[in-house]
């Protein structure tokens, strides 16, 4: 694809000053590089919101036990469709109204925090370490092998992603171990085209032939030399990615596949939920709405900033 | 220049030939469509009976084989369900997606465009912040959630436009259904591009030729209408044409929550019926669909950037 080339255009007039400052500039500066990152974090005031968000999401995932002490799978038919405390006929017992099998929303909400995150980073680490390593090694070697991995990745991309999701998932069954799979195969490419175009860029740098002249092996090569060189690039896809796993357990949850019904996910209570958008129980659906985009909304401010910080080049993802 | 043509339809097949094997293998490994054809107290000499009829006992490769000659002529087989031949099902279906996902595409677009333009040259401007919230606002919602607002506040709340259905006889009605699910699907790429056409316009703006242009005189319109935005527009074309492949993608959920009568939400049926045959035809029309508009999209970039070369 035409944009992939020209990004090894780029990263291959990086080359001449990339080595120097790789062996160079780097090694000095990393005591100090904590305290930058936090003061350039806290000039941006959206990324500050977004990590704030993000804190708000984690606290509320493992703490979840004692915000609430309602449980979250069952509920009393009875209490069912109740508005939320502040609104008429709303109790104090149901902060945020229950769904219709009079399950505590808010509550809900606070447990189905932990699936999204923990579906959005297993996954995306999945993800990267196939992409990682398939990136390496088709940038390395080349040729044939080369050839076959990229065009798995464009046979991939030439699929939408949903409906390979949803093929996967329809041979490999429910649970939330398989939509980590589903996902960490299907999230892959990313990484490997960008991995692969930096490494066909730094293998010709001088230290990696310095490497080479002094005898290392090939694995010692691509992971001690050239992988750190791309460690940027994957930070900033990585913190994307989480944010769109997110958004595509969701969309999954939605439609009904991968975890079961019982399961609080955000997806799914917004998929429940919908049966009840014109008669009036506006509250089912909502919450759970806003709490994903909130999240992904936190995770991509936090992605920009991350992305200007580390990586500009990466800017037209 | 010919020769990269024919090069690239060389790997667009091969392609499409890895999208279909990938979805074959796949799908047969989800169980055997014939146990839920057969009627339910069916004996299982019966059961062998309508398997050895319908090819299903034979090994996978053949069957595959099989699929592809006939795929090539256009025949993607019946339905196990519908008793209709695939293609008729999924070329009754195309023009609702393709109806839905262009409706989408220009609202992208042609929104995108000014207005990523106007926040990239108010740079800090009231509007360049209030756009950009409004665009990273909107990358952020999920497709199914902003439907069911957009159903919740027009269809329920103000009662003036339908919640589900393509609408039946009259231009009028027909776009009154189009709109909600149009804007739906359209918002995360409209979100999305907007982004990249001030991002992209931002950098060209900082580039020699600009100021060259701008202190020969011209008026910043031309500088910005004849100079800058052609450069700045390369990379969103790129983009524009895998945005394209995802909303046909995307029009699965959409087509899912204003049950839209198109080929996402005859895929998503297939599936949980396992309607085989025409799971495999509809992602491989899709497939062809995806990688024609790709090889489309690289042509026309070769054509706006002549930095490209084809080689």
């Amino acid at each position: 694809m035409a944009n992939q080339d020209d990004a090894v255009v780029g990263a291959r007039s990086e080359v001449s000053r990339g080595p120097l400052t790789a062996l160079g500039a780097a090694a000095p500066t990393k005591r100090r590089k904590t305290p930058r990152a936090l003061r350039s974090l806290l000039q941006n005031r959206l990324a500050v919101f977004g990590a704030l968000m993000l804190v708000l999401v984690v606290v509320a995932a493992i703490a979840a036990p004692v915000l609430s002490n309602q449980d979250p799978r069952k509920g009393v038919i009875v209490d069912g469709k109740k508005p939320p405390s502040w609104v008429k006929g709303g109790s104090s017992e149901h902060l945020l109204g229950t769904d219709a099998l009079g399950r505590d929303i808010y509550t809900r909400i606070l447990y189905g925090a932990r699936i999204s995150l923990v579906v959005g980073i297993v996954a995306v680490l999945l993800a990267g370490a196939i992409g990682v390593t398939l990136g390496l090694i088709s940038g390395y070697y080349g040729g044939r092998i080369d050839d076959v991995i990229m065009r798995v990745a464009e046979i991939q991309l030439a699929v939408p992603f949903i409906l390979f999701a949803i093929a996967i998932l329809a041979v490999l069954g429910q649970g939330l171990d398989k939509i980590i799979i589903t996902l960490g195969i299907t999230g892959w490419v990313t990484y490997g085209r960008v991995v692969r175009g930096q490494v066909l860029a730094w293998k010709q740098a001088e230290f990696v032939e310095a490497a080479r002249a002094i005898g290392a092996r090939n694995l010692s090569i691509m992971v001690k030399h050239i992988l750190p060189n791309t460690f940027a690039s994957i930070i900033v896809i990585a913190s994307f990615a989480v944010a769109s796993t997110i958004l595509a357990e969701a969309s999954l949850s939605f439609l009904g596949l991968g975890v079961p019904p019982d399961v609080p996910t955000w997806g799914g209570m917004v998929a429940a939920g919908r049966d009840y958008i014109l008669t009036g129980q506006w509250w089912m659906y909502t919450f759970p709405g806003i709490a994903i985009m909130l999240t992904v909304l936190g995770i991509n401010t936090v992605g920009d900033w991350l992305r200007d910080y580390l990586d500009p080049r990466l800017n037209n993802m | 220049m010919t020769r990269y043509i024919i090069r690239r339809l060389l790997q667009s097949i091969i392609v499409v030939l890895g999208v279909t094997l990938l979805v074959f293998v796949v799908l047969f490994q989800t169980g055997d469509p014939v146990v839920l054809l057969a009627s339910p107290d069916a004996t299982k000499e019966e059961i062998e009976q309508i398997r050895h009829e319908m090819g299903f006992d034979r090994p996978w490769y053949i069957q595959y084989a099989d699929f592809l000659g006939n795929a090539v002529r256009g025949d993607f087989g019946i339905s196990l369900r519908q008793k209709q031949p695939v293609f008729k099902l999924v070329w009754e279906r195309i023009p609702a997606t393709l109806e839905l996902a262009v409706a989408a595409f220009v609202l992208s677009v042609s929104l995108a465009v000014p207005v990523g333009v106007i926040s990239a040259t108010r740079r800090n401007s009231i509007w360049d912040n209030l756009s950009m919230g409004l665009a990273l606002l909107g990358q952020s919602l999920p497709v199914f959630f902003l439907g069911v607002m957009l159903i919740f506040i027009f269809a329920g709340k103000l009662k003036i436009l339908p919640s589900y259905g393509r609408g039946d006889g009259g231009l009028l009605t027909e776009l009154q259904h189009l709109i909600l699910p149009a804007v739906t699907l359209g918002t995360f790429s409209l979100a999305r591009t907007a982004r990249l056409v001030r991002s992209s316009l931002l950098e060209v703006l900082g580039l020699e030729y600009i100021k060259t242009a701008r202190s020969k005189g011209l008026a910043e319109r031309v500088v910005i209408m004849r100079h800058a935005l052609k450069n700045a527009l390369i990379p969103v074309v790129t983009v524009l044409g895998l945005e394209f492949g995802t909303l046909l993608g995307g029009a699965v959920i959409t087509e899912t929550v204003f049950a839209w009568p198109g080929v996402g939400r005859l895929v998503i049926n297939a599936i949980q019926q396992r309607d085989f045959p025409v799971v495999v035809g509809a992602v491989t029309i899709i497939a062809v669909v995806f990688v024609v508009l790709n090889l489309l999209v690289d042509l026309l970039y070769g054509a706006l950037d002549p930095r490209v070369r084809y080689s």
